[in-house]
């Protein structure tokens, strides 16, 4: 124990910086809730959204679209090969998502109305749909993630319950997660005008759903190289590498689209205009697309540890730069106004991520996310219930 | 439903005296925010400015949209569009997402920022002055008739009379007649509307029908993919059923085999 408390305190460089984005992070949350939004936001009437839906929010929610994409990969699609690593996507998916609503709660001027979205209803809003989509699908994440933590408490019936339900509620994890995704891009529809026609179309919520699914399956190769390297957990590479290949067909899919639906809308002239918008449009769709299509097309590179992360840090970088382009690069011209975080806001969304990343340890030491059993093979996050049973049974 | 109101705000008219922006401050009893009204911006404390482009002055206010956007994107119905047309806002249900800002095509409402219980402000086309028998404050100060208020049809028919008299006074259009599916403040303006600072790029058609028209597909989705997706799942699964069973004759007789060698 005592061992224990002595590595746990004894001060790295990471282990100070986090500290410091901690302390900085609570200052600025209770400046918040004394001041209000304008003692810590840049924001202002011709701005009302910020950093924080553009990044803590819509990248947020993006990065956790590994979680779905998965469970639809090995239940519905079958494909058990990718089950060893499932539980840390869930994990990372179930972690987005809780951050998303504690920056929510930073966020929104009434924070404590938020259930008022519960009962009082306005189907027309898209807003309302995003809402109901955040409740539910955290929901179902806890559910999904629970037989981790039911394990560790040794509940042999919950545990059996839960595997029972699994099957439904990888559905309706899918589904929603499918709204929710496209829905974020939905929440744009309604300002055509205001919006830069580069990244305005109507095929927003296909985009959005798009690179959401490219991107879960680039944050799914950052962690697992991550872990393997932090955790000493050797996932098996070809997996890994192989989700490279899915990423190359998705991008190409969402790259081909976002170009003949410019196409169509005669807006291909745009792209050579000289203005920041322009050369922001470029930059996303040279480091998000172009790039990873070019490294992970290329099987050298793709079975290259080193280069299969850099071709994932590649997607994931186009990726916030798209949502953040979207949130702000594109209405900046029409809002009248030049939105740029205050250091506050930056604060806030260090602080978000810093707690994510402790969380994320914290479980992995301390829950079965990666353990293995005496064999050697992977506990998964066993659904296919009558299977092991039957399984069992012959043994 | 009592009869659809709207304003009309002929800019020929509007000598920029600032009378509607301070009836309008006293009737909604908000605070003093300037000297100048053709100095002062639209804020939470101020519903209506007016100002200065060259030679004329354009009055600035919520709208009160025929298709109100904030209305359609505010996921608690906080806002509502009720009789007269007028749009309200309930900061009962309000909780502070600010969509109805970032929705609307005219940049209208403005959010308390400094509040730790803040609230959308905007015009509200003086809806308790309307109930009264009234017409809205700023209507009843204006002393030249640059703003007239009354019933929308009428409204309409007076202001195409107007450019119909005096041809050579007006340019040819009424904005709010169709932009986002129509208005409640129409202008009428001597020069056109794009010199006037005016966004003359909006839609004509009403904004709420973008999102609609992706919210509607949800119920298809959700219904059509959790079928197919089921589906899938059986699909695979049998094939993984049939391979288990093989895998399993196949252990069978290699031990029956086994025994048969002992
Ligand atoms: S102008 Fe804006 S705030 Fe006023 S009714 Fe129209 S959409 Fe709503
Ligand atoms: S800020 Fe309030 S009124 Fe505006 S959309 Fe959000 S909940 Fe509705």
């Amino acid at each position: 124990m005592n061992d224990f408390i002595t590595r746990t305190l004894r001060p790295t460089f990471w282990k100070v910086v986090a500290v410091i984005i901690i302390a900085l992070g609570i200052y600025t949350i209770y400046l918040r809730f004394t001041g209000g939004l304008a003692a810590v936001t840049n924001l202002s009437d011709h701005f009302p959204w910020g950093l924080w839906i553009g990044f803590d929010v819509l990248c947020g929610v993006g990065m956790a679209a590994g979680g779905f994409t998965l469970c639809a990969i090995v239940y519905i699609f079958n494909i058990k090969k990718y089950k060893p690593i499932i539980r840390p996507t869930i994990l990372t998916a179930f972690l987005g998502y809780l951050l998303v609503i504690f920056a929510l709660l930073v966020d929104l001027g009434r924070p404590w109305a938020i259930w008022h979205a519960i009962i009082m209803w306005n189907p027309h809003s898209v807003m309302f749909e995003v809402a109901w989509c955040v409740m539910l699908y955290t929901t179902v994440l806890f559910l999904e993630f629970s037989p981790v933590i039911i394990e560790r408490f040794k509940s042999k019936k919950l545990l059996s319950f839960i595997k029972g339900i699994t099957i439904p509620l990888v559905v309706i994890g899918i589904l929603l997660s499918t709204l929710h995704q496209s829905s974020l891009g939905a929440l744009y529809l309604i300002v055509p005008t205001k919006m830069h026609p580069l990244w305005y179309s109507t095929n927003l919520p296909w985009f959005f759903y798009l690179s959401a699914i490219a991107v879960g399956c680039a944050m799914i190769i950052f962690e697992s190289y991550l872990s393997a390297k932090a955790f000493k957990k050797n996932l098996e590479f070809h997996l890994v590498s192989d989700i490279g290949r899915w990423i190359v067909v998705i991008l190409s899919t969402y790259f081909t689209w976002r170009f003949v639906d410019l196409a169509l809308n005669n807006k291909l002239t745009l792209l050579f205009f000289n203005s920041i918008e322009t050369y922001l449009f470029w930059l996303e769709i040279i480091i998000g697309i172009v790039i990873p299509i070019a490294f992970l097309s290329q099987s050298r590179i793709r079975l290259n540890r080193v280069g299969l992360f850099v071709s994932a840090c590649f997607v994931i970088g186009g990726f916030l730069l798209n949502r953040l382009n979207v949130s702000v690069t594109s209405l900046q011209a029409s809002s009248g106004v030049s939105y740029l975080p205050s250091v506050y806001e930056i604060i806030i969304t260090l602080f978000i991520v810093t707690i994510g990343v402790i969380l994320f340890n914290l479980a992995v030491q301390y829950l079965p996310v990666y353990e293995k059993t005496k064999e050697g093979i992977p506990i998964e996050f066993e659904i296919i219930t009558d299977e092991n049973l039957k399984v069992e049974s012959v043994k | 439903m009592k009869k659809e109101k709207a304003f009309l705000i002929d800019i020929t008219e509007c000598v920029g005296c600032g009378a509607c922006y301070t009836a309008c401050k006293e009737a909604n009893n908000l605070p003093e925010t300037s000297d100048d009204p053709l100095r002062d911006t639209l804020s939470d404390k101020t519903f209506t400015v007016i100002e200065q482009r060259g030679d004329y002055y354009v009055r600035q206010m919520c709208k009160h949209c025929f298709e109100p956007t904030c209305v359609s994107a505010c996921p608690v119905g906080a806002f509502t569009k009720i009789e007269f047309g007028a749009v309200l806002y309930d900061e009962s249900k309000c909780l502070g997402c600010r969509y109805c800002m970032q929705a609307c095509p005219f940049q209208i409402p403005r959010y308390e920022w400094g509040s730790l219980n803040p609230r959308v402000q905007k015009c509200i086309m003086c809806y308790n002055r309307l109930l009264e028998g009234n017409i809205p404050a700023c209507a009843e100060a204006c002393p030249t008739g640059a703003t007239t208020f009354g019933d929308r049809d009428e409204i309409i028919a007076l202001a195409k009379q107007k450019i119909f008299d005096n041809p050579e006074k007006y340019y040819n259009y009424i904005y709010g007649l169709n932009e986002v599916g129509g208005t409640s403040v129409l202008y009428l303006s001597p020069i056109p509307f794009e010199e006037l600072g005016f966004n003359t790029h909006l839609l004509q058609t009403a904004l709420p029908n973008f999102t609609y028209e992706a919210l509607s597909k949800i119920p298809t989705l959700v219904s059509v993919g959790g079928v197919l997706l089921t589906g899938f799942y059986w699909l695979t699964n049998r094939k993984n059923e049939i391979a288990r069973e093989k895998f399993l004759e196949k252990t069978k007789s290699q031990t029956e085999r086994s025994t048969d060698n002992e």
